[in-house]
């Protein structure tokens, strides 16, 4: 479904990525570790062109999204993603949030758009909030909101970036829960997260990453027991 | 100090034509300088730089030279230089909203670079294309932002209309001063002149502080 290959990514002379290589297959759940500044953020904005690459190729369901010809915002309708920060639309409510880019980019029908939006925030839990606006929400309700506004596309694909890691810790399951939903529904996932639980109990597979390269992968059962390379070994010890 | 209320009372219906004129330089000013200032605005943040630095120049040279100078370059050699004559109103209103598109371009720069760059990468990703994401996401909100300099700027320019006189244009001070010449009065017209101006800018505040409290609520 997404391939990698040889993907780097400067900043200026700062390389970021040195040499990524990644194949994540259909309904899997990929869950990224590694320390701040490893480039596993960095790794996953380039998987929907949100980074513009340096080097390499990343083939999305056949398609090189590095290719010049290739129409970008007709792959990222495709590849949903969810975002540390949650940014939200501030001026537009919950609903109108969700509505907004099926309507304008899959060009539903309000009717059509306000329907699937209902079904979205009753999956999240959250359909009493259709009409509020993101200031009055908590922490937790307003990533379940952000997760529905990318699921409203319809994506095949979705990318979490720290999705929790802005939260206080009380709202993390709830985010959590929702996420662990998608991953049974058979949505195929990547994760860059620092919840060691949530990637040992969902994750198909961990990528560890340092220093700008994929340093160890595994079942997480696997990498988190018995870690082959001393840089996995020593974060791990720092972190579980 | 005497203060002769009946050359003000011959002078009213001067003063409520040129009013209405400083009303009709001010609204054209602000109307065609938002128009203007928007699109110069965008075209400086152009990725393109010689472009953009077309642009730029534009904002340096009317921001900083004083309308008093532009005024008479437009009125005595634009303006004939295009149509082959001259005439105050059409140069007061070119010259006030040229300069305030300048300024206004830099308000409409500078509330679109505060909008938090997460808004315009979650519409992108949501593959929203650059110019829809632009019209629903990042101008609404950086709007909300731009009144209260807008404000000023509009406030700005209903005073600096008053420098139109200088090419005979015959808005309020134009009267003013035709006043203070005819009677060798001070305090009359210039006094009145100033209390109308003070009438029409608190005018424009309280609409624009109404605006933004009703944008506030959203």
């Amino acid at each position: 479904m997404i391939h990698v290959k040889n993907l780097k990514k400067s900043f200026g002379t700062n390389e970021v990525l040195k040499d990524i290589n990644a194949v994540i297959k259909p309904r899997e759940v990929v869950v990224v570790i590694g320390p701040s500044g490893s480039g596993k953020s960095t790794f996953l904005r380039c998987l929907n062109l949100l980074e513009t690459i340096t080097g390499g190729n990343v083939t999305i369901e056949g398609t090189d999204i590095t290719d010049k010809k290739t129409d970008i915002n007709k792959v990222r309708t495709e590849v949903g993603m969810v975002f540390q920060q949650f940014n939200l639309f501030p001026h537009k409510t919950v609903m109108e949030n969700i509505m907004l880019a099926p309507m304008r980019v899959r060009k539903l029908s309000n009717e059509e758009a306000r329907s699937k939006g209902l079904d979205l925030l009753r999956k999240v839990g959250l359909e009493e909030k259709a009409s509020a606006y993101p200031e009055s929400l908590s922490g937790g309700q307003k990533q379940r909101v952000a997760i529905a506004r990318a699921l409203a596309m319809e994506p095949k694909i979705m990318l979490f970036d720290e999705p929790t890691s802005a939260l206080d810790p009380e709202m993390v399951g709830e985010v959590l829960e929702v996420m662990k939903q998608l991953a049974k529904e058979g949505m195929t996932m990547v994760v860059v997260t620092h919840e060691m639980g949530f990637a040992r109990e969902v994750g198909d597979r961990v990528l560890f990453m340092d220093g700008g390269y994929i340093v160890e992968e595994n079942e997480p059962k696997e990498l988190f027991e018995n870690p082959q390379q001393e840089r996995t070994k020593s974060f791990l010890s720092k972190v579980l | 100090m005497d203060f002769r209320l009946d050359i003000l009372v011959e002078y009213i219906p001067f003063f409520l034509k040129g009013t209405l004129l400083t009303i009709g330089l001010s609204i054209a000013g602000i109307i065609i300088g938002t128009v203007l200032g928007l699109l110069i605005g965008l075209g400086k943040m152009m990725r393109n730089k010689p472009i953009a630095f077309l642009f730029n120049c534009y904002i340096t040279f009317f921001r900083g030279t004083p309308l008093f100078v532009q005024i008479l370059l437009i009125h005595f050699g634009v303006v004939p230089m295009l149509i082959g004559h001259t005439n105050g109103i059409v140069a007061s209103i070119i010259a006030l909203s040229l300069i305030a598109g300048a300024y206004i371009a830099e308000i409409f720069r500078a509330g679109i670079q505060s909008i938090d760059k997460g808004q315009m990468e979650a519409s992108r990703s949501l593959g929203m294309n650059h110019v829809q994401s632009m019209k629903d996401v990042i101008l609404p909100q950086a709007f909300k932002r731009m009144i209260p300099p807008l404000g000023n700027e509009f406030i700005v320019l209903i005073k600096e209309s008053s420098l139109a006189a200088i090419v005979a244009t015959p808005e309020l001070m134009y009267y003013g001063r035709a006043l203070a010449s005819q009677y060798y009065r001070v305090w009359e017209p210039y006094l009145t002149a100033a209390l109308i101006y003070l009438v029409l800018t608190t005018s424009l505040s309280f609409l624009l502080n109404r605006l933004e409290r009703r944008l506030a609520t959203e």
